[in-house]
């Protein structure tokens, strides 16, 4: 990846000029963050709400991190939602590269117009082939170009490799795409970024350092009862309860994998749809397999919870 | 605060964390953006910046709470009236008034709480869990650090000493029985309806309804000892100042813990931070493997790829390198002292298992056992190791390390099937109980395996004093490494595969 000091000797270097403005702030306090996360059906507690308003305010990048299914994707398209903004996402596998994450060169119909020549000059042709017509934008140069507010989520930044993690170094802290042939890419406005990870791997120091932190774990009990109220149509708050306790129960065995959050709301829908009044042991049993995906899960939980044997 | 804020950074890094200069500065520009006077958000703004790594935010929490501290909210909030939430029908009387009192009680040496006898503290407390009000659970755990902690002015004691007397005294687990005897009592007498937790119509709890409330009251529990753990450093910090209780109470991140002396929660945090561990070290070495495929030039297949460019060897070919993946044998002591060290290290082995050819595992203590079997077939070391502590045979004589005979009987059940490419770890702390080394066995083992390493997880000092005789068995090995902790068990691992 080039830097930003590459000689550039073209006439038109810049796409857009001057160096990002932080915009007007988009959330007033950290409880405004909060209330209008709320109203767009995502519950926040203090620390989600006060990093999300501190990236705002500083114009940093989030990196969430955090047991799968407890809402780091979520985040990223409610705060979308709050801000009424484009969610750009890129979701990040082993082997994304440059032409899949910031631009390409559309080579045929750069060859299509070498070839319906026009009488131009070599020079001239050479300038019209790299021009932006011919530039075909990814996720990354599309957040960065786009002139309204855009929420760009990196999704499961863990699963590039090491090298490919520094492709995304200048657009998270300068927030401009470096291309030679055309010269430097520089957002209008600055994006706010989410990256998700899943923690398979260690990240660089290079791409910690740019972010602002965040570590989103299972929820305390009342904010999980809060969350199955909203996310859960038509559900009693007697049985949110109760799913919610018998959830945090589950987790503090050790078990395989936890139940995550999106399991907990699965379970309490199937548990609503079933026209459950109040969970019982014998429904508990007969539905856990919601609730957790491994066999020896399953059956540790309904012994410890009821002293139940699934396999008679 | 600017002040406060890089002493509070200095005491990070002195625990540990990695704090860079930029996430200093990003720290100083948070503060200006939050409103001062919200702890909290202080607390998890600040954290974003500082803190990367969520192994890290237990330490993290600390040293905030111990900087940070005297600038937290006044306690003597004046509550609500407590009969409203009334998970147990019980709690209704009488409950607000001592909940009040104690939290005017608050400050040192003040009001109503004094004068309270153990058994009115042990009331409240059963009260406070029972309704839980956070509130009053704070008004107590304040009152119980006044009655038992007995902290003294200038005593250099840590935290935990405190917490010991203070936690001796309230005698949780009773409260905890108290709890669940009284839920059952209510469930089977109250049949009045208007109650949502037990609004179930059989009369006696049923299981499931037994344990929610067990945990539910645990809960309650964990929280009121947090709360005294916190109002006790309060206290220290009033009484020492900051800097140097932070000295005094710093908490090691989870991959410096001292394996051997690790608390039970410790072990807890270990054990949860191993499972990560090594999943992250599997896919790193699988990636290592993947990497840098360039052989030496492959001759024959450049020449044969040479016949469509009419003999012009256009295109190299290379050979593929196959790293050859070594064979390892573990043998590990699990006598009591080096136990849980060697269980470490086993479920690390087994869990990148996939990174070698082969694993072998034994246990011993006097007597020595295969144990690979027990690996076999299940997806998660965790429960193997489980079952080695109840299952494998292991004790000959009395129960007591006894690395010679261990040695002796491995060399001759096992010996034949030591090959040029196996490797060896030999886990414990060589504390013979002063029977025969049997180091020649070492010796052979050096002449037909590949290498021989032994695990320490004892501190270099303590080597070769008392009954160790690690430097015996150390004259026969390639090396001898120093295990204390989990980041250097890692990295001995990382380099084996």
């Amino acid at each position: 990846m080039t830097s930003d000091t590459t000689p550039v000797e073209r006439p038109r270097e810049e796409i857009t000029s001057g160096f990002p403005e932080a915009g007007a702030p988009r959330f007033e306090s950290i409880d405004a963050v909060r209330t209008g996360l709320a109203d767009v059906q995502y519950l926040a507690d203090d620390g989600i709400s006060g990093v999300v308003f501190l990236a705002d305010r500083l114009a940093k990048p989030v990196l969430v991190e955090g047991p799968a299914g407890t809402g780091k994707t979520e985040l990223a398209k409610s705060v979308a939602r709050l801000t009424g903004s484009r969610l750009i996402r890129l979701q990040c596998y082993e082997g994304l590269d440059e032409s899949k994450a910031l631009y390409e060169w559309n080579y045929k119909k750069q060859l299509l117009r070498i070839q319906a020549d026009s009488g131009q000059s070599w020079q001239e042709l050479e300038d019209d082939i790299f021009s932006e017509e011919f530039l075909l934008t990814r996720p990354l140069l599309e957040a960065i170009k786009s002139t309204e507010p855009v929420v760009l989520l990196i999704d499961e930044v863990d699963r590039v490799e090491l090298e490919t993690e520094a492709l995304l170094l200048e657009i998270l802290s300068e927030y401009q795409v470096s291309i030679p042939e055309l010269g430097t890419v520089r957002a209008t406005q600055i994006p706010l970024v989410f990256l998700t990870s899943n923690n398979t791997r260690e990240l660089s120091e290079a791409l910690k350092r740019r972010c602002l932190y965040l570590h989103i774990d299972y929820p305390q009990m009342e904010r999980e009862r809060a969350i199955i109220e909203t996310r859960v149509p038509g559900i009693s708050q007697a049985l949110a309860d109760q799913v919610a306790r018998i959830v945090r129960s589950i987790r503090s065995l050790d078990l395989k994998k936890a139940p995550s959050v999106s399991e907990t709301l699965d379970w309490a829908r199937t548990l609503v749809v079933l026209g459950v009044e109040s969970i019982d042991a014998e429904q508990a049993k007969d539905t856990l397999h919601i609730l957790l995906k491994y066999r020896s899960d399953i059956d540790r939980a309904a012994k410890e919870l009821a002293g139940l044997d699934t396999t008679g | 605060m600017l002040d406060l804020l890089t002493g509070f950074v200095g005491e990070l890094r002195a625990a540990g964390i990695p704090v860079s200069l930029t996430e200093h500065l990003d720290a100083a520009e948070t503060l200006r953006h939050v409103p001062l006077e919200d702890r909290e958000a202080i607390k998890y703004t600040l954290g974003a910046s500082l803190v990367k790594s969520s192994t890290h935010w237990p330490a993290y929490e600390t040293a905030f709470e111990i900087y940070f501290s005297m600038r937290g909210p006044d306690y003597s909030i004046t509550g609500e009236d407590e009969d409203g939430d009334g998970t147990e029908p019980e709690d209704q009387e009488g409950s607000s008034q001592p909940g009040q009192g104690g939290r005017q009680g608050k400050g040192r040496g003040g009001g109503g709480g004094e004068g309270m006898t153990p058994e009115e503290l042990a009331d409240m407390l059963f009260k406070a869990l029972l309704s839980a009000n956070p509130a009053m659970v704070q008004a107590v755990a304040r009152q119980a650090v006044d009655r038992y902690a007995g902290m003294e002015a200038g005593r250099p004691v840590g935290g935990t000493y405190y917490l010991y007397r203070t936690l001796r005294n309230l005698d949780l687990d009773k409260v905890m029985d108290r709890l669940v005897a009284q839920a059952r009592s209510a469930a089977s007498t109250h049949i009045e309806e208007g109650d949502q937790e037990h609004a179930s119509p059989d009369v006696a709890l049923t299981p499931l309804e037994e344990r929610l409330l067990r945990d539910e009251y645990q809960a309650r529990i964990d929280q009121l000892r947090k709360e005294i753990e916190s109002e006790i450093r309060r206290r220290l910090v009033a009484d020492r100042g900051s800097e140097a209780l932070a000295k005094s109470i710093r908490k090691p991140l989870p991959e410096d813990i001292d394996v051997m002396h690790a608390t039970r929660d410790e072990l807890v945090a270990l054990r949860k931070s191993l499972a990560p561990l090594s999943r992250k070290l599997a896919v790193r070495l699988a990636r290592k493997r993947r990497h840098g495929r360039k052989g030496p030039l492959d001759f024959r297949s450049t020449m044969r790829h040479a016949l469509s460019t009419g003999g012009v060897p256009m295109d190299p070919k290379f050979r593929y390198p196959r790293p050859s993946k070594p064979e390892i044998i573990v043998i590990a002591d699990i006598s009591g002292s080096v136990a849980s060290f060697a269980r470490f290290t086993l479920h690390l082995v087994h869990a990148i298992s996939s990174q070698f050819s082969k694993v072998r595992s034994f246990v011993f203590i006097d007597g020595i056992d295969e144990v690979t079997g027990f690996f076999e077939g299940v997806d998660d070391p965790a429960e193997a190791v489980h079952r080695i502590n109840t299952e494998a045979d292991v004790v000959w004589v009395d129960g007591h390390s006894d690395y010679g005979h261990a040695l002796t009987v491995f060399w001759e059940r096992w010996g034949e099937e030591i090959t040029p490419k196996t490797s060896i770890l030999l886990l414990g702390d060589a504390r013979n109980n002063y029977h025969a080394t049997g180091a020649w066995v070492i010796k052979e083992m050096k002449a037909r395996a590949r290498h021989v390493y032994w695990l320490n997880p004892e501190p270099r000092a303590y080597w070769d004093s008392g009954d160790s005789v690690v430097g015996e068995y150390a004259n026969y090995c390639d090396e001898v490494v120093e295990c204390r902790t989990l980041r250097q068990l890692e990295r001995f691992v990382g380099e084996l595969a």
